[in-house]
């Protein structure tokens, strides 16, 4: 039985809230320069340009790229043969979430959903736990803003929709979302499983880094083929009209009841914001 | 590269009809932040015939809730939000002096409307482009509302602020120009 001790999750948690907040992965700083070379629209361009060098700021002065540093989203995997020594798994992470935020100037974005009084701490934190074979602990964030979650959804459809039901469904739900989600957008998709596995397996694509493609070549092609699609629908940077409305389409697929056919959508805006680490 | 037209605030009517959708601004002067809670609060005094906390003619309104300043700074990253959350409480403050806002995402039909018959502009700011638009923030004060944290009205002195006019006061809207002169069948 390998042992970790709480404390050193804790620390883990406080660096990933405040890099993954400061510091675009590689894959999207990538995807961005790639966006502002092939974009026809000068506005397009422009936005692009600008997104670049915000990423730049943010990265060397340690400052949020985004005032929306998110809801401190988690997805853990904690080897069977592991124990958590000197506190509760769940609390450990927490005290992550709120001296990360805390520290590192990141916005308080929590509240009651009523009242809207803010719960000052960023807390709570969503996470997913996954109990895997093994002694390894990873844990991933991917803060999450309001604007692009607010942008998503979950269809629950008829299998005669079927593959091109599907495309349609997704392209035309982009389309509907327009400028609101901060394009070029990534758009995680989890189709199969059930009510709330799809819209699970569609946030969890897009840990995924952009560009790369599901191993299944027939789910690529699909990703492939819908991202096309949506970039075809003219939206663009911020919606201000461009050839770049997705950065990527990231599709998890998995089997489902026999009566359904579950797709979950879940929006991420140009911030693709996420962080691993392995304990 | 892109030709901006710089403007300062307050805004008169003549400034606004000048400008078109399509238009990148470099606005300079005072603009007034505030979002969906510090919006009822005003619209709430309004329908109550009370006393804004602010002369609100003439001015721009900014949705943005920066993060938290570090110390020795002016404010924390600033970058506007989703601006169909105000579209229930827009008519009535352009309807009452307002005459700019800014923020990301499309409007409803009755503000679009109410800019046409008031005179006013809406303008998009690089959403998630908050490190650096914050560059062009030089000073922030609070004006009302300090409970709201976040989501006070506060007024900030920008300088060369850079936005692009998506809604003017012939009724043109930039997002629905811009999406039909690039998309493709397919």
């Amino acid at each position: 039985m390998r042992q970790i001790n709480s404390r050193k999750i804790t620390e883990a948690v406080v660096k990933l809230c405040q890099d993954a907040n400061f510091d675009l992965a590689h894959d999207v700083t990538q995807a961005y320069q790639a966006a502002m070379d092939s974009e026809e629209s000068p506005t397009g361009k422009e936005v692009m340009r600008q997104i670049i060098e915000n990423a730049e700021i943010a990265h060397s002065e340690r400052v949020p790229s985004c005032q929306d540093t998110g809801v401190a989203v988690f997805f853990v995997e904690i080897g069977q043969d592991v124990q958590v020594t000197g506190g509760s798994l769940r609390t450990a992470i927490e005290d992550g979430v709120r001296q990360g935020y805390l520290e590192g100037y990141l916005r308080k974005s929590m509240c009651d959903p009523f009242t809207r009084k803010n719960t000052t701490t960023n807390l709570p934190a969503v996470i997913h736990f996954d109990i895997i074979p093994g002694e390894n602990f990873r844990i991933a964030i991917a803060p999450k803003g309001g604007g692009s979650e607010n942008m998503s959804t979950v269809c629950m459809m008829k299998p005669s929709d079927g593959r091109d039901g599907v495309i349609r469904q997704i392209v035309d739900w982009v389309k509907k979302s327009g400028s609101n989600p901060c394009p070029p957008i990534v758009v995680g998709v989890g189709i199969g499983g059930n009510f709330e596995t799809c819209a699970i397996l569609a946030k969890k694509s897009l840990l995924r880094p952009i560009g790369q493609r599901h191993a299944d070549p027939e789910i690529a092609h699909l990703e492939i083929e819908i991202l096309s699609k949506i970039n075809d629908l003219g939206i663009g940077p911020m919606g201000l009209g461009g050839r770049n409305t997705a950065l990527d389409v990231h599709i998890e697929y998995m089997p489902c009841h026999i009566a359904s056919l579950p797709i979950g959508i879940n929006i991420q805006c140009h911030a693709c914001r996420h962080k691993e680490t392995v304990l | 590269m892109t030709e901006f037209k710089r403007i300062q605030t307050p805004l008169t009517d003549g400034a606004v009809l000048t400008l078109r959708a399509g238009d990148n601004l470099l606005i300079s002067g005072s603009i007034y932040t505030g979002r969906d809670a510090a919006h009822k609060r005003l619209v709430d005094l309004i329908t109550a015939g009370a006393e804004l906390p602010f002369d609100i003619n003439g001015q721009i309104i900014y949705y943005v809730g920066p993060s938290p300043a570090r110390p020795g700074r002016v404010i924390g990253s600033a970058g506007p939000t989703t601006s169909g959350r105000m579209d229930a409480y827009s008519p009535l403050l352009l309807k009452h002096g307002l005459k700019g806002m800014i923020g990301k995402g499309s409007r409803s039909q009755q503000v679009r409307d109410a800019m046409v018959e008031h005179k006013g502009v809406y303008m998009a700011a690089t959403g998630g482009a908050a490190a650096l638009l914050t560059r062009s923030i030089k000073s922030m004060e609070l004006v009302a509302y300090e409970d709201l944290g976040p989501e006070a009205i506060r007024v900030l002195r920008v300088e060369d602020f850079p936005v692009v006019v998506v809604n003017d006061v012939l009724g043109n809207d930039l997002y629905e120009t811009g999406m039909k002169q690039y998309q493709r069948q397919s």
